[in-house]
């Protein structure tokens, strides 16, 4: 008897995700540089996350055909977002065999008060999240993998590593408490009980834990390690730079070997100028992502 | 028994904790310097693409090959198995190609195909073995000196030729450390002789 997308098949492919770098892509060609320069799996798009905001309007999943285009060109993971809550564009993708499923506040939410119900999918998801509150609420949900959300776009790390301080920080405070006050706790914090005992018996997620949002550079990816990240998403990073080969080559290095600083400034020198940055405060309240979702 | 856990990418920290509840020194491998003066090798599942490639670039290809030659037991689990191979169906690029079988990557299917099955390994003794297939590889073929460990549904996915061993499953998430155990037994073996 063989049994298909339990926890245990869904979040053991996020541990063999672990150390590795996950890139965005528009094209097949893209998907071929980011895995020749050691990517562990693309994120199918039709647009990288810098240009979804100069284009403005709804942002909703890619065109099958493009996603299909990626998963021909390679042989790692494949994944591809849907809308916050659009539980159709999910399927979808999971009927096209898409490898994970990011249900992402890049794309235009959906629905501005329910999430997937991730559990009654085969498929596994990563989520974007906050705090430890919001990471615990989306793997109640069945989400397999969280990622901090950061700022999707501005190559500005502020927020991911705001993000992933805090997550860290709430882990190691629940991790302190006496049992009788996670009740309290799980109601301040909005998350599952089960789940922030599980949290105060282990010292950690449930699940795998990646930073997204904001990396440009090499440096970036090893400060979202240093902080405790498993792993990194980098979305308009490559892509956007004057060189992608090389940032993309540059950044999976850094990933794995993140507390080597003297390699981290090898790998630093020549790379040629990273994606535009944008300043997170020049931002107005409707332009951030981090904020859509609950 | 000192291990070296190849901790470029891929489910290394799961391999160590296994190694050190059964009382191994396991340490974490990046480069070649930190594959000194151990007494075994474990390459992780992870994406064989991004390891293979990592081990390369960081010289780490021909020191764990002398480890080999040397009688030193290497374990590799999915990916890790996919770097241990000496052919790859459909593709040039071999890795440490030291095992003399042929993989057939992600042949189960894409993720949604993943599953958990409980397998028998007699090696192991009579109790199955709780395995979990993760876009796994399966062998498709073996040279004379392999010995096959298990196979599910007509496909050999363990697989021991003297020193070297390799399942399409990870038994690094399962927490049973049976195969973990028997790796260790191959390099107390070897330190012996």
């Amino acid at each position: 008897m063989s049994k298909v997308g339990t926890d245990l098949v869904k979040r053991g492919m996020a541990e063999m995700q672990k150390g590795g770098v996950i890139m965005d892509v528009v094209n097949a060609e893209q998907a071929k540089i980011a895995e020749a320069a050691g990517a562990v799996a693309v994120m199918a798009l039709e647009r990288v996350p810098s240009d979804i905001r100069k284009a403005g309007g709804v942002a909703r999943m890619a065109d099958p055909t493009i996603i299909e285009e990626v998963m021909k060109a390679v042989s790692i993971p494949v994944m591809a977002k849907c809308r916050i809550g659009h539980i159709v564009e999910a399927r979808i993708l999971e009927a096209m065999g898409v490898d994970y499923i990011d249900e992402s506040e890049v794309l235009t939410p959906a629905d501005d008060k329910f999430h997937v119900d991730k559990s009654k999918f085969t498929v596994p998801f990563v989520c974007g999240a906050k705090d430890l509150g919001e990471a615990l609420r989306r793997i109640g949900e069945g989400a397999s993998m969280i990622r901090t959300k950061g700022e999707p776009g501005t190559g500005n790390i502020i927020e991911a590593v705001t993000h992933q301080r805090m997550m860290q920080a709430q882990i190691r405070r629940v991790q302190g408490m006496s049992e009788d006050e996670l009740y309290a706790e799980a109601k301040n914090m909005g998350a599952p009980l089960h789940l922030l005992k599980e949290v105060h018996d282990t010292g950690r997620l449930p699940v795998v834990n990646f930073a997204a949002g904001g990396v440009a550079t090499p440096a970036d990816a090893a400060l979202m390690m240093e902080l405790g990240s498993d792993g990194v998403f980098v979305g308009s990073g490559i892509f956007k730079s004057e060189n992608p080969e090389k940032f993309a080559r540059a950044i999976v290095q850094a990933t794995t070997h993140y507390q080597d600083y003297e390699l981290l400034a090898e790998l630093s020198k020549n790379l040629g100028s990273a994606m535009e940055g944008i300043d997170i405060a020049t931002l107005r309240a409707e332009e951030r992502m981090a904020t859509r979702g609950w | 028994m000192k291990i070296a856990v190849i901790a470029v990418q891929g489910a290394f920290r799961e391999h160590i904790q296994a190694l050190r509840q059964l009382g191994a020194d396991a340490v974490e491998a990046r480069r070649a310097g930190e594959l000194e003066n151990v007494d075994g090798v474990v390459i992780p599942g992870g994406e064989s693409t991004a390891i293979g490639k990592l081990m390369r670039e960081y010289d780490m290809i021909d020191p764990v090959r002398k480890m080999a030659a040397d009688g030193k037991p290497i374990f590799g689990t999915c990916a890790g198995m996919i770097v241990l191979a000496k052919r790859i169906e459909g593709e040039e690029t071999v890795h440490l190609g030291l095992m003399d079988v042929t993989v057939n990557r992600n042949s189960f299917g894409r993720q949604r195909e993943s599953f958990e099955a409980d397998l028998e390994i007699p090696a192991l003794g009579e109790a199955t073995f709780p395995a979990v297939f993760i876009r796994a590889p399966h062998i498709a073929a073996v040279g004379d000196e392999v010995e096959v460990l298990a196979r599910y549904r007509d496909r050999i996915v363990a697989v021991r030729q003297g020193n070297l061993l390799a399942t399409s499953f990870h038994p690094e998430l399962t927490g049973d450390l049976r195969l973990h155990q028997y790796f260790l037994n191959l390099a107390k073996e070897s330190v012996a002789n």
